[in-house]
């Protein structure tokens, strides 16, 4: 048995610990925003984030993951609300053909979490690793650089809040 | 003679001997050139100088990461503090745009700024000392027609009392000599070049050579390997840990591509350096390859260890066959695949830092290139679980002894966090496209 925190929920999952991190998530919990690319750690569309760290589930076995925290694209936000993240790529309608996003996504909430006023010249270079086949990356450094303009505005508007 | 005798005695010649080492120390300010004498250089000359930077790797110091090349501002942690490059580019003001060349070229000999300071040797002037005066000249002329970049230099904060200029002249008096290369008359001219290349401007043994309590590359001791910037820099004499010796042709190839089917993949501190080979004439690389290899010596190549004889460790193979044999034991060539890590220099060398270093941090892609990547670990991976898969590493695809002192390495190297110097890897547009490429069956 393997223990297993996803977007803040503990699973059990009866897996062999050599199973790579995004068959379990695809296969046995049904979060089906990782993709599978080359499944060799090269392109980035299976990137999930493990206790705020970018990380690519397809090359990871679960063994490695024990209680660390796992984030996916579906614990940012649901369809009803979506994430800050999720509504920034929306908004810039930075997919083309879609398979790389969830992976877009995730990369640059890691680096958004760890440092909100990242500048473009810092987001090309995190965004680095993962790849877009359809060209569509202008858009989706937009979109980032959207994510951070509205998770800014809700860190404002949460101070507000509180104070009031 | 009472001890107050003695001491005064001491103290006399301890002042007598800072006097003089201060009176030594007194260098003259050359002239600054003004802005409005323009020197015009030839463009074949320039180009040549932009060789031979490349040979000298200049931006790799010049350059702070993000920054514009040669301005400066890089930090270079050493045992005596930290020091920052300075910049480089004809900025009048803040870099050396009022340098003569006599200025330039007392500097590559001698370690003097134009005012007349002593440089600190993190700067290698005793490998440039070697450099031809015509050399020096290309240099220059490549240098001075740089774009101006406005950077003031950063305050160095090195421990007293080390952060006083005038003691780099006792520094010198101890470990420097002043003198252009010699040739040797019993070695051929490639020999001769390489050597005058790598010892020169070059400066190899900055990093491949360690250092004393000084500071001061122990000549004993040349090419024996040496920590650099937390990294390792193996050794390239005849205790090379490459399993498959290196040849002048494999050494060659891997200095102009920046890898090697039987070696690797350049990374670390190295990357840089056979990034700026890439470009330069191939007879200079050639050269370089014959000195060192003949530096490291022939010896016979040793079968492959069979995989079969496996190590015992049953957490670290578990690890191993899931996380890493995907790449490293996938079969798909060099260098985009994982290479075979019988071959692999990391797990054979007597110092495990680099591998670490690798397992947490992968290898970065080169911006704008395709490259070589390795996806990095850390964020998953425990220290007590690199511990397990290194050991097993070790035992299964080398026949040398366990490392000692695993588990405090991975602990120091994981607290560095992000104050280890990462590089991207060498990007490969040069590289033969075959070994790119998946042979499909159908």
């Amino acid at each position: 048995m393997v223990t297993l925190k996803v977007n803040g929920t503990t699973h059990e999952l009866d897996v062999e610990p050599d199973t790579p991190l995004l068959y379990v998530l695809r296969n046995n919990l049904g979060l089906n925003a990782a993709k599978f690319g080359c499944g060799l750690g090269q392109c980035g569309a299976c990137t999930v984030v493990v206790d705020g760290k970018a990380v690519l589930s397809c090359v990871v076995p679960v063994m490695l993951i024990a209680n660390r925290a796992v984030t996916t694209v579906e614990g940012l936000g649901t369809m009803q609300n979506p994430g800050p993240m999720q509504r920034a790529f929306i908004e810039e309608q930075s997919a083309q053909c879609g398979y790389c996003i969830a992976g877009m996504m995730m990369r640059a909430q890691a680096l958004l979490q760890a440092r909100p006023d990242a500048d473009d010249a810092e987001i090309r270079a995190h965004m680095e690793p993962n790849l877009c086949r359809c060209g569509t990356h202008m858009r989706i450094l937009k979109a980032v650089r959207r994510a951070a303009d509205l998770m800014r505005a809700e860190v404002k508007q949460s101070a507000l809040e509180s104070k009031s | 003679m009472t001890w107050r005798g003695l001491l005064s005695g001491v103290l006399a010649l301890g002042a007598f001997t800072g006097l003089g080492l201060f009176l030594y120390a007194q260098e003259q300010e050359l002239a600054p050139i003004e802005a409005s004498q323009l020197q015009r250089f030839d463009p074949a000359e320039i180009k040549k100088g932009a060789a031979l930077a490349a040979i000298g790797n200049c931006g790799s110091c010049h350059t702070r990461p993000g920054g514009t090349t040669n301005a400066g501002g890089r930090a270079l942690e050493t045992p005596f503090g930290t020091i920052h490059s300075t910049n480089i580019t004809p900025d009048l003001d803040t870099g050396i745009g009022r340098w003569s060349f006599d200025a330039f070229a007392r500097a590559m000999r001698r370690g003097v700024d134009r005012a007349g300071r002593h440089l600190y040797p993190a700067f290698p002037y005793d490998h440039f000392t070697l450099v031809s005066d015509d050399h020096n000249r290309a240099l220059y002329a490549f240098l001075m027609t740089r774009t101006p970049v406005n950077a003031p230099a950063l305050e160095n904060s090195l421990i007293f009392p080390l952060n006083q200029r005038f003691l780099i002249a006792g520094w010198k008096l101890l470990n420097f000599q002043e003198g252009a290369y010699r040739v040797d008359p019993s070695k051929g001219s490639d020999w001769n070049r390489g050597a005058y290349l790598v010892e020169g401007l070059g400066h190899c043994g900055a990093c491949h050579t360690p250092r004393d309590s000084t500071g001061a590359e122990r000549r004993s001791r040349h090419f024996e390997g040496a920590e650099i910037e937390g990294w390792v820099a193996y050794a390239i004499n005849e205790r090379s840990p490459a399993p498959v010796p290196w040849t002048v042709d494999s050494l060659h190839f891997y200095l102009r591509h920046g890898w090697q089917s039987e070696h690797g993949i350049a990374r670390g501190p190295m990357a840089p350096v056979t990034t700026n080979l890439g470009d330069i004439a191939d007879e200079d690389v050639r050269a370089i390859a014959l000195y060192v290899a003949d530096r490291m010596g022939s010896r016979p190549a040793v079968a492959l260890r069979p995989v079969s004889a496996t190590g015992t460790d049953a957490a670290g193979k578990s690890i191993f066959d899931s996380a890493c044999a995907s790449c490293h034991d996938g079969g798909r060539p060099l260098p985009f695949g994982g290479i075979d890590l019988r071959l692999s220099s990391a797990v054979h060398a007597p110092d495990p830092t680099n591998i670490v270093n690798v397992v947490m941090h992968g290898l970065p892609p080169a911006p704008g290139q395709r490259s070589p990547i390795m996806p990095s670990y850390g964020a998953v991976i425990s220290d007590a679980q690199i511990v397990d898969l290194l050991s097993y590493m070790r035992s299964t695809f080398t026949d040398k002894p366990a490392w000692s002192g695993l588990e405090k390495l991975v602990a120091k190297q994981r607290a560095r966090g992000n104050t280890l110097p990462l590089y991207s890897s060498d990007g490969n547009l040069s590289a033969p496209a075959r070994p790119n490429e998946r042979v499909t069956a159908w």
